[in-house]
């Protein structure tokens, strides 16, 4: 679905008066290699290069050097840019910076209507994706009264009309209350699993990334840790050294075993815990 | 220090577009209290927190500080808001001045001080935060999103407030920054001996450092109490939106399997020592 090899970006840092202050690589030689249907986190720390990936991916962005292809097309030819943007949607971190209809199905239609998708093909693609996004009650409501969940589900909703392959999400929960948060993962997850739409979820919480197939640590520019979250999350020194955090069960289980007290390595939910402290410390 | 009696606001009043936004809220705010407030999107927290510097008039009850009310006719409520500086949501879009230490003045070269007081409080605030000289004539712009806002925090404390209400301080930043920033507000109060009222959407970070906490749903006031008190009733909290830490889950968990803990923990190094005393190990 996504693959590239030796991605690298540059751009060149002005001063105010524009003179060339020096040359940034913000990415730096980034191998990806995300196949259909799969479920990929990004993490990192501010400026380690996560967003630029994301634009790289919907060809907002040029590479410098290395070569990125999505969905088979190369994102380096001008041609193929609409193909991209309408194999991979993005939804961004703001969710009052995307919805730009006065009605949300109006909203929802406004992808659809720029790919040229003829009237009756719209409404379908705006029923199908307002249902799947469980915001079908609110389809003829004002964007402006909804709560930051629900406008971030309408966003994914704009994509998903467009019919994309994959879906970038470049934070989308930074802004949200913790219910808004939840709403939002289920609706990703739910889109993964029943219509096998890529995901690629760049995140700082640590506890979304836990149910991802795949998460990828990015710093400086480059990709430094790749895996399942549990052989991430089971190197907490390296993750701390990129400047991240663990979950909090995660980091309890860590530094239980520091105590000398039996806890296995990459522990990932409540549950798991339980299970392992139950067996080593509850009554027989 | 500050006290709501039985506040209520509804905006657009006598309008077709009321809408109630606070409902008889009763709160006190001690000396040197670090609060926290929670609350999903639309509970009335940022409306409460604009009422605490007379932002906004309330429709009903009062609000006093240090005693008096702040809508009496002959108090100055420009004088109230250099006492309690409000630092709003994204503060780092406010920033607009061309260097960070003169966007630092601002606050108190509107109080009309002396010069050399204005540059003494930029300073003072700015080395409080931990931004050092050398950033002093950087444009705010070209600064990280953490230091950024480390300013904008800086801007307020100039003023020398004796309550800084912060809303969700830590939107946004990755995990170094939320701490940095977190750490910076921490020490600030502990130096500065002043009330800090922290609103946030994170249950983690309030367990980790706030003393009190306020809980609003709907208007009104929920739980209002000891940190460690409020998340025992995470079960509640769930219903109108929020969550407790996931050490609280856990060790409700471990409970109800037979662990036998004193209680339900709420940070790691809490949940660890009980964890630790419960296997014996030293």
């Amino acid at each position: 679905m996504i693959k590239a090899s030796k991605l690298a970006y540059e751009y060149i840092r002005r001063d105010e008066e524009g003179n060339v202050e020096g040359v940034v690589r913000a990415l730096d030689g980034v191998d990806l290699d995300i196949k259909k249907g799969d479920f990929v986190a990004i993490l990192g720390h501010n400026g380690s290069g996560k967003s630029t990936v994301a634009k790289e991916i919907n060809a907002i962005l040029e590479p410098t050097e290395g070569v990125l292809f999505v969905n088979g097309f190369d994102t380096s030819k001008e041609e193929d840019v609409w193909n991209i943007r309408q194999s991979a949607g993005m939804v961004f971190q703001n969710p009052d910076n995307q919805l730009v209809a006065s009605v949300v199905e109006e909203d929802v239609a406004f992808g659809p209507e720029n790919l040229g998708v003829p009237t009756n093909d719209i409404i379908s693609r705006v029923a199908y994706a307002l249902e799947r996004v469980g915001m079908t009650a609110y389809r003829t409501s004002s964007p402006n009264h909804l709560s930051g969940g629900q406008k971030q589900r309408v966003a994914i909703a704009g994509i998903l009309a467009m019919k994309p392959k994959c879906i970038v999400l470049d934070e989308p929960t930074a802004m949200l209350d913790p219910n808004g948060r939840k709403e939002v993962i289920a609706t990703i997850h739910e889109l993964n699993r029943e219509e096998g739409i890529t995901i690629l979820l760049i995140t700082h919480y640590m506890d979304e990334v836990v149910d991802c197939d795949k998460v990828i640590v990015m710093d400086n520019g480059k990709v430094v840790m790749q895996g399942t979250p549990r052989e991430i999350f089971s190197r907490p020194e390296e993750i701390k050294q990129h400047k991240l955090d663990l979950p909090q069960v995660t980091e309890l289980a860590c530094e239980l075993r520091k105590d000398g007290i039996k806890m296995p390595d990459g522990v990932l939910s409540v549950d798991e815990f339980v299970e392992a402290f139950v067996s080593k410390y509850g009554k027989k | 220090m500050l006290y709501l009696d039985k506040v209520n606001y509804i905006y657009q009043k006598g309008t077709a577009m009321e809408m109630p936004a606070l409902h008889d809220v009763t709160l006190e705010i001690g000396d040197g209290e670090f609060i926290g407030i929670i609350g999903h999107t639309g509970s009335g927290k940022s409306t409460l927190i604009q009422h605490l510097n007379g932002l906004v008039r309330p429709t009903g009850g009062n609000i006093y500080y240090n005693g008096r009310d702040i809508w009496d006719e002959d108090f100055s409520r420009k004088e109230l808001r250099t006492k309690v500086g409000l630092v709003f949501q994204y503060p780092e879009y406010q920033l607009f001045e061309t260097t960070v230490e003169k966007d630092v003045e601002f606050g108190p070269s509107n109080m009309k001080l002396p010069k050399l007081e204005i540059q003494m409080r930029a300073f003072e605030a700015l080395k409080t935060v931990g931004i050092g000289e050398d950033l002093y004539d950087v444009s705010p712009f070209d600064l990280s999103g953490g230091q950024k806002r480390r300013v904008a925090i800086a801007g307020v404390l100039a003023m020398k407030p004796e309550v800084i209400v912060l809303d969700e301080p830590t939107a946004g930043l990755d995990p170094c920054g939320r701490d940095e920033i977190l750490e910076a507000i921490d020490r600030i109060r502990k130096e500065r001996k002043i009330t800090v009222v922290l609103v946030s959407h994170s249950m983690e970070d309030v367990a980790r450092y706030v003393d009190r906490l306020i809980v609003m749903d709907h208007g009104s006031v929920r739980f209002n109490g000891p940190t460690h008190e409020v998340f025992q009733n995470y079960a509640e909290l769930e219903k109108i939106g929020l969550a407790a830490p996931q050490v609280t889950y856990l060790t409700a968990a471990l409970i109800n399997r037979g662990i036998p803990l004193p209680g339900i923990a709420t940070t790691v190094e809490e949940a660890r020592e009980m964890l630790r005393a419960v296997t014996g190990v030293k």
